[in-house]
């Protein structure tokens, strides 16, 4: 959205006092849309200070930690780690509205880019595919595959909306789609729907009564406002229904789907894959990747079983078939199936003989002071198992990134624990 | 992987985190002992300190029982208490000071253990972990800050009961686009630092005899980041990621993965050992697309 070329300089004047949504520049929209005057604060001498958002983020994120942890109840749940995810993202008239801005595609194509990243980052086993629903035809835009970039690519090369939105061509697509795969994976979908309405060829609660059978997860993310033909699907099959309000909660939306859902046991066959560990080809070898089609030199994969050389992993061998990995791809999963248990929360006492202050004067992770204003113990948090203080910060962190408690890795521990004992 | 694109906010100042292997059951098998190696260090940190007014360093020590912060160059309370006159710049009289303490109680903890392993290695895990917390502070100060690095300074071999643990702590390392740098004294390769190097685009080098260790030390690690552009550093040579299996821990290059888990097994099981699950059994009453044609016990109605 340029408004360079909307601005001659002669005009500029016009275009700002026009409050229209494609004169004003980025800049002004902080202003009107944000009002950034609100988020200062006056503390006792009068000055101007930003409201202090840590003790709201960390309440957020605490409170996000006790619904999962709630949902865990403490036993091991199962996740579904090799998922088959369809993106079906609605084209429809409704995607060009604007209360999203530039528009609610561009929002769309913008977070699923990033939501993809990061699907992969999390689960590098899985594959996604792109459906898009315009005219009230379901199209697919790309069958399922591993590679962030031909998805990406598929999806940034055609933004227009246009017609109506029919949620079932789309499920109908889908569940064919899905019919393929092999038993052992989870099969899911993720529904972009902006739209109020659905045009449908037939009746859509049959459709619905056939993914629930065939063990399909629809998930679906509003754009506009909640509506029962949505929460319906979602509750039959086991997903969840959101319905966002602005951008940013679009983006937390979509991003909560990118870890494994809990797994329900019967849906998915466990089964024993086959999958080829390729080594790193030697520097300077020459040979035919199968992938281009094109003479490379150095840097690849040879398939343990067919000698075929692939450019990069986690892949199909496009020769045998053979699914190859590599093991960090593998321990990228580990952390959802070792999960580390939530700190707790350390109630500030102001009396002297806190016993802490002898213990936790610094973050035993990041050395940071634990002592609040005028050396009072401010908040913290506690590992049950290593008993170590940590700062709040370090705490999500921890939590969100490194799934590592730095205490409990600190200690050493008899080597008779095996890895897989909690 | 492509080296690490270097961070715009400031040029070439670093924070160096040296993770520094305190393991005694290490050292008492070495040829060169423990302070030689200690005055190897604390020259090359001399020489990172020097290469620019704001490069800082923290140490943090990994030992057999525990890991703890040795040294941070940027807290002003450095100055021991008491002038030792042994020659070693004031400078890092606090590192000395706090090297042994921490040494001393590591010991203690270390005579609690019953029965000592063969093998004994070293809480790298603990350690990364902990320099990943402080690095992660280093950026929530603000815009401007120095590129944090780490560097492993690891002789004892590697311990199979923490590899989850240091992957975790390497995919954050690449999320944040810190690299690993490690340089390994002991005798046998150890695959986790290379892994560790590799997929964060640091550098990993094993050096053969440790009197040399400053040259090698200064050469290759005291580079920061935005000059490792232009540096011929030591190459990556055939980083071996082929997993071991579970069952008999050799490394296989085709192998079984439990869906549910993913654990790697080398040949075809029935039940998984890890969590248990049967494989190629549908728990459904109802026939589902894709039965296999195995007879099942129908319950008696």
């Amino acid at each position: 959205m340029s408004n360079q070329r909307k601005r001659p300089t002669g005009e500029r004047e016009e275009d700002d006092e026009e409050d229209d949504a494609e004169g004003i520049g980025q800049w002004e929209r902080a202003y009107v849309d944000d009002r950034s005057w609100e988020a200062l604060q006056e503390d006792e001498s009068g000055l101007l200070r930003p409201i202090d958002t840590s003790a709201i983020y960390h309440a957020q994120y605490r409170r996000r930690l006790r619904m999962l942890s709630a949902a865990a109840a403490g036993t091991r749940i199962q996740k579904g780690l090799i998922r088959y995810l369809y993106i079906v993202i609605d084209f429809s008239r409704a995607a060009a509205e604007t209360d999203f801005r530039p528009s609610r595609m561009a929002i769309m194509a913008k977070h699923v880019e990033a939501f993809i990243r990061e699907f992969f980052d999390q689960n590098p086993l899985s594959q996604i595919g792109l459906v898009s629903i315009k005219n009230g035809i379901a199209h697919t835009l790309t069958d399922l595959g591993g590679s962030p970039e031909s998805h990406i690519q598929a999806l940034m090369g055609k933004l227009e909306a246009a017609g109506d939105s029919s949620l079932q061509n789309a499920l109908e697509l889908v569940h064919e789609h899905l019919n393929q795969i092999p038993s052992y994976g989870h099969r899911e979908v993720l529904i972009l729907y902006s739209a109020l309405s659905t045009s449908d060829p037939g009746d859509i609660m049959e459709t619905i009564q056939k993914c629930k059978k065939s063990r399909l997860r629809c998930s679906v993310i509003g754009l506009s406002a909640e509506m029962f033909i949505c929460k319906h699907l979602c509750q039959e099959t086991g997903g969840l229904y959101s319905v966002a309000v602005d951008e940013v909660h679009l983006k937390d939306l979509l991003l909560e789907h990118a870890p494994p859902p809990p797994a329900i046991a019967e849906f998915a066959i466990s089964n024993l894959i086959k999958m080829g560990f390729p080594q790193r080809a030697a520097e300077g070898s020459m040979a035919i990747c199968s992938c281009h089609k094109e003479v490379k030199i150095g840097a690849g994969y040879t398939c343990p079983r067919c000698k075929a050389r692939v450019c990069e992993l986690p892949t199909e061998c496009t020769i045998c078939g053979l699914t190859l990995v590599s093991s960090p791809h593998l321990a990228r999963s580990y952390h959802h199936l070792f999960p580390i248990a939530p700190f707790d929360e350390v109630p500030t006492l102001a009396s002297s003989n806190d016993p802490r202050r002898k213990l936790g004067k610094s973050c035993f992770g990041c050395q940071q002071s634990l002592l609040g204003a005028g050396n009072k113990p401010g908040p913290c948090v506690t590992c049950r198992k290593c008993k170590h203080y940590f700062c709040l910060d370090c705490d999500i962190y921890i939590h969100e990134s490194l799934h590592n408690c730095p205490g409990c890795e600190s200690i050493h521990r008899p080597k008779s624990v095996s890895l897989m004992e909690e | 992987m492509a080296s690490v694109v270097s961070k715009l906010y400031s040029d070439d100042v670093s924070l160096l985190m040296l993770l520094l292997d305190t393991n005694p059951f290490f050292w008492d098998t070495t040829s060169t002992t423990f302070s030689q190696f200690l005055s190897h260090v604390l020259a090359f940190l001399n020489a990172v300190l020097g290469l620019n007014q704001l490069n800082q360093v923290v140490v943090i020590a990994t030992g057999y029982s525990s890991c703890d912060y040795i040294y941070d160059s940027s807290l002003t309370s450095n100055v021991s208490s008491e002038s030792r006159g042994t020659g070693m710049p004031a400078l890092f009289g606090s590192l000395l000071e706090k090297l042994e303490d921490f040494i001393a109680k590591d010991e203690e903890l270390s005579k609690e253990e019953e029965h000592v392993d063969k093998i004994a290695s070293s809480l790298l895990s603990g350690s990364l972990s902990m320099a990943l917390c402080y690095i992660q502070r280093v950026f929530r100060s603000g815009h401007l800050h120095p590129q944090p690095r780490i560097l492993c300074l690891q002789g004892s071999p590697d311990a199979p009961e923490q590899y989850v643990a240091v992957m975790n702590s390497i995919f954050s390392a690449q999320r944040l686009m810190v690299p690993i740098d490690s340089c390994y004294i002991g005798t046998q390769n150890s695959a986790f630092l290379q892994q560790a190097s590799y997929i964060t685009g640091g550098v990993h080098h094993a050096p053969k005899q440790l009197d040399g260790l400053f040259q090698f030390l200064t050469t290759i690690f005291a580079t920061d980041l935005h000059t490792r552009g232009f540096v011929q550093l030591p190459k990556p040579v055939g980083v071996d990621f082929r997993a071991s299996c579970f069952c008999h821990k050799k490394t296989i290059d085709m192998g079984y993965v439990c869906s549910v888990c993913l654990s790697i097994f080398c040949e075809h099981h029935q039940k998984c050992s890890t969590c248990g699950s049967v494989f190629g059994q549908s728990k459904l009453d109802g026939a589902s697309s894709s039965v296999n044609d195995r007879k099942r016990k129908a319950p008696d109605s």
